[in-house]
């Protein structure tokens, strides 16, 4: 156990912390969600010619091509924090689209989406889930068929997050339709300006449309716009699953949430005296700090980890069940000592943080679902954490709820 | 930056394990449960040829001068293992309270081993009725009631807490006059636990006059070292509901492939594993960041008890009717995680000390 940095770390901690204080000024602010805005494009080529934005990805793709270090991404990461700057860009484009490119990307497909992704100005959107294919993604219906030079493609997605702006799409598809139901999906990249793609914002529970729902109908696209071979696809999307699951809670996060509850709980009186004074939401509040506390510990043995590139096993599979569960108790305590005060919404008059809290509580349940369930998680810890088997599949067609 | 053990405390760690393993089986830990009391002292002659009770004495006193950290790895195999240990105690608090308060004299004799000493703080963390301890002359009368460490102890480390910081560290001898003891009746029978009522007993009062820091520390490293144990104790019990569960067949097929099953053990896991890093740092904190030593040490015993209580109950719901039985012996962990989570403060109580540490309230 060493919790120092050595001396090359902390030249390099000094090197960021120099470099933000000479730029942050010029940064976006850290909620700007906006795409594509001029200062945060302009933000992003800085942090990429500095080498803080994609760091570890080839330079001939627009990357910074430094070795991964775990220490040194953590040290980013920390410093951006403490300044209150936004980091790179992350959207599912960078985060997921770009390491399987790397990885499994013909050179054309490299030279023409990598260097664009990163630099901000193409943004992607998924095409993973559909109606009918959730948890059970392999089921997905989304046909491509091969017609000349071209895939046509009829179906509908869902959970599409930023495909009202996005540029392109990466999707699953159903090129085999006799095949086995894990090899019959195919990875194909999407204009979303191709005729016959329709997209519809979906409304969720918070009051705003965070996803869409994208439709096709007879959409046609090149047979060159595949990732890997057909019927690779699901072997394909496994490596960015993966990515998304590692993406998802981040214990730092929990800890600032929490000190923001604490503030309000002092800042916030009833009957003239701070809800602080309640020893009962204070129980609450110290039983959070400890389990956000036990998060961020576990966060940095996976630093270690990383740095040392020894697998992360069971400390790593928990982090998106937990973290996610953790920050939605988070906002259910905050909502619970504003009382009625926590029930109020947007521009209500006397909304403490435009009801925030709401939001999140709502959002966060939505990340419990989302990414792979809650219950999935638990398939998964169990089955890869713990070497527990399967459990059986009936044959298709045999098994009826009544 | 390297979170994480070092080769040295794998090492230590290993050979503690293995060592338990073959030495503190459930079969002898059952005869010592039973009143066979040997084995508190077959396991402390075999923990002493590795080293263990000189973990934390310094080197000036022949020790290995280690820290609370590597105290913690022992403590997580003791609580593994069930094992009969006066080693949280003894070892570990004692130890840290006589090197805090600068008394060399005590520690060598610690180290010589013609003296081990019980543990009684229960009076300075909070008094209940008709307890506590006072000095007039160099005698002292009272009760303290909750003394752990009490399997092979020669003496008695106690407070005369009286809640208003005037406290004072003493020693008391086993048995000598005016000392009487009262042997408790536990859930847990893998650790004696005493009650002690004092008149006019004669005393020696540690060295130093930095007691009520002495103590802090000792309550401190001690809360870290309990819930290193319950770790330990509550990682077999995971270990054991997914081993018997791949191998409990019902409706043609193992339990473990069921997803009632295997979520109630992913839950166990995902709660639990975080805990070790917590242990980890809540001890190294005390040896090394000392501003965040107690909060650490309320936090990391807080939340692991309420785990340690979530793996108890459901591992042993995993185990289903046999869970509940003698047969299998499941209960000892149950039972061990349940005394540890009342010892030197529960979590509502750990709580409400590290709220006003951080000055909220």
């Amino acid at each position: 156990m060493d919790l120092n940095f050595t001396q090359e770390y902390e030249d390099f901690r000094a090197e960021v912390r120099g470099f933000l204080d000479k730029h942050k000024d010029n940064a976006p602010s850290r909620s700007d969600r906006s795409v594509r805005s001029k200062k945060r494009l302009a933000w992003q080529a800085l942090l990429l010619e500095n080498g803080y934005a994609a760091r570890t990805h080839p330079k001939e793709y627009g990357g910074y091509g430094a070795a991964p270090d775990a220490l040194k991404a953590r040290i980013i990461a920390e410093e951006f924090a403490r300044a209150g700057a936004p980091g790179g860009i992350s959207g599912q484009g960078i985060n997921m689209l770009v390491p399987t490119l790397l990885e499994l990307g013909t050179d054309e497909q490299k030279d023409k989406y990598i260097q664009p992704t990163l630099s901000g100005e193409m943004v992607w959107c998924q095409g993973y889930s559909e109606p009918g294919a959730g948890s059970d993604l392999a089921s997905l219906r989304t046909a491509a068929v091969v017609d000349g030079d071209d895939f046509v493609i009829n179906g509908q997605k869902i959970w599409t997050s930023t495909a009202q702006f996005a540029d392109m799409m990466f999707c699953l598809v159903r090129t085999e339709a006799d095949a086995p139901k894990h090899q019959g999906i195919s990875y194909i990249l999407i204009d979303m300006k191709t005729p016959g793609i329709e997209v519809r914002p979906l409304m969720t529970m918070t009051g705003f449309a965070e996803f869409n729902e994208v439709f096709f109908t007879d959409v046609r696209v090149p047979v060159t716009s595949i990732v890997g071979n057909r019927g690779e696809g699901w072997m394909v999307a496994n490596a960015t699953l993966t990515h998304e699951r590692g993406m998802l809670g981040d214990p730092d996060a929990a800890l600032g949430r929490l000190r923001a509850i604490a503030e309000i709980m002092q800042s916030e009186h009833i009957d003239g005296k701070p809800l602080m004074g309640d020893a009962v939401y204070r129980d609450r509040l110290v039983k959070l700090q400890a389990e956000a506390q036990a998060m961020k510990l576990n966060g940095m043995r996976l630093t270690t980890l990383a740095s040392e590139k020894k697998s992360s096993g069971m400390a790593g599979l928990l982090v998106k069940l937990q973290g996610c569960e953790l920050n939605h108790q988070m906002a259910e305590l905050a909502i619970d000592v504003m009382g009625e005060y926590g029930i109020l919404y947007e521009d209500s008059p006397f909304a403490r943080d435009k009801g925030m809290w709401q939001t999140h509580y709502m959002f966060d349940l939505g990340l419990i679902i989302g990414g792979g369930s809650a219950q999935i998680q638990k398939n998964i810890i169990s089955e890869r954490g713990l070497d527990m088997p399967r459990e059986p599949k009936p044959a298709p067609g045999t098994f009826k709820a009544n | 930056m390297y979170f994480g053990l070092s080769e040295d405390q794998l090492m230590l760690q290993d050979s503690v394990g293995r060592y338990l393993e073959g030495a503190s089986e459930l079969e002898e830990v059952r005869k010592f449960v039973d009143g066979d009391g040997a084995l508190a002292e077959t396991l402390h002659t075999g923990l002493e040829e590795l080293g263990v009770p000189f973990v934390l004495l310094p080197e000036a006193q022949g020790g290995l001068g280690m820290g609370v950290l590597e105290a913690s790895l022992i403590s997580e195999a003791l609580g593994r293992h069930v094992s009969p240990s006066a080693f949280t105690a003894a070892y570990g608090m004692a130890v840290i309270g006589l090197r805090e308060a600068g008394d060399e004299d005590w520690l060598s004799q610690i180290a010589a081993g013609s003296a081990r000493m019980g543990v009684g703080l229960t009076e300075a963390i909070g008094a209940r009725d008709n307890a506590g301890l006072s000095l007039s002359g160099d005698t002292v009368s009272g009760r303290a009631s909750f003394v752990m460490g009490a399997d092979g102890a020669t003496h008695f480390l106690l407070t005369t807490s009286d809640g208003q910081g005037g406290d004072q560290m003493i020693v008391v001898e086993r048995g000598a006059k005016g000392v009487s003891e009262t042997e408790l009746t536990t859930i847990d029978r893998t650790r004696t636990v005493l009650t002690l009522d004092l008149d006019n007993a004669p005393v020696a009062v540690v060295a130093g006059n930095n007691h009520a820091e002495a103590q802090r520390k000792m309550i401190d490293a001690g809360r870290v070292l309990l819930a290193a144990d319950t770790l330990g104790a509550a990682a077999m019990m995971l270990e054991k509901a997914v081993d018997y569960s791949k191998t409990r067949d019902q409706f043609n097929r193992p339990i473990a492939s069921f997803q009632a099953v295997k979520h109630m053990c992913a839950e166990m896991a995902a709660k639990l594993e975080p805990c070790r890093s917590m242990v980890w740092y809540a001890a190294y904190a005390q040896d090394n960041v000392p501003e965040e030593a107690s909060l650490m040490a309320c936090l990391a015993k807080s939340h692991v008890s309420e785990v340690g209580k979530f793996v108890a109950r459901t591992s042993t719901e995993v185990h289903g009717g046999m869970g509940f039985t003698d047969l299998l012996g499941l209960h000892y962990w149950f039972k061990r995680i349940g005394a540890n989570r009342q010892l030197l403060g529960g979590p509502e109580k750990l709580r409400a000390e590290a709220a006003e540490l951080q000055g909220w309230g």
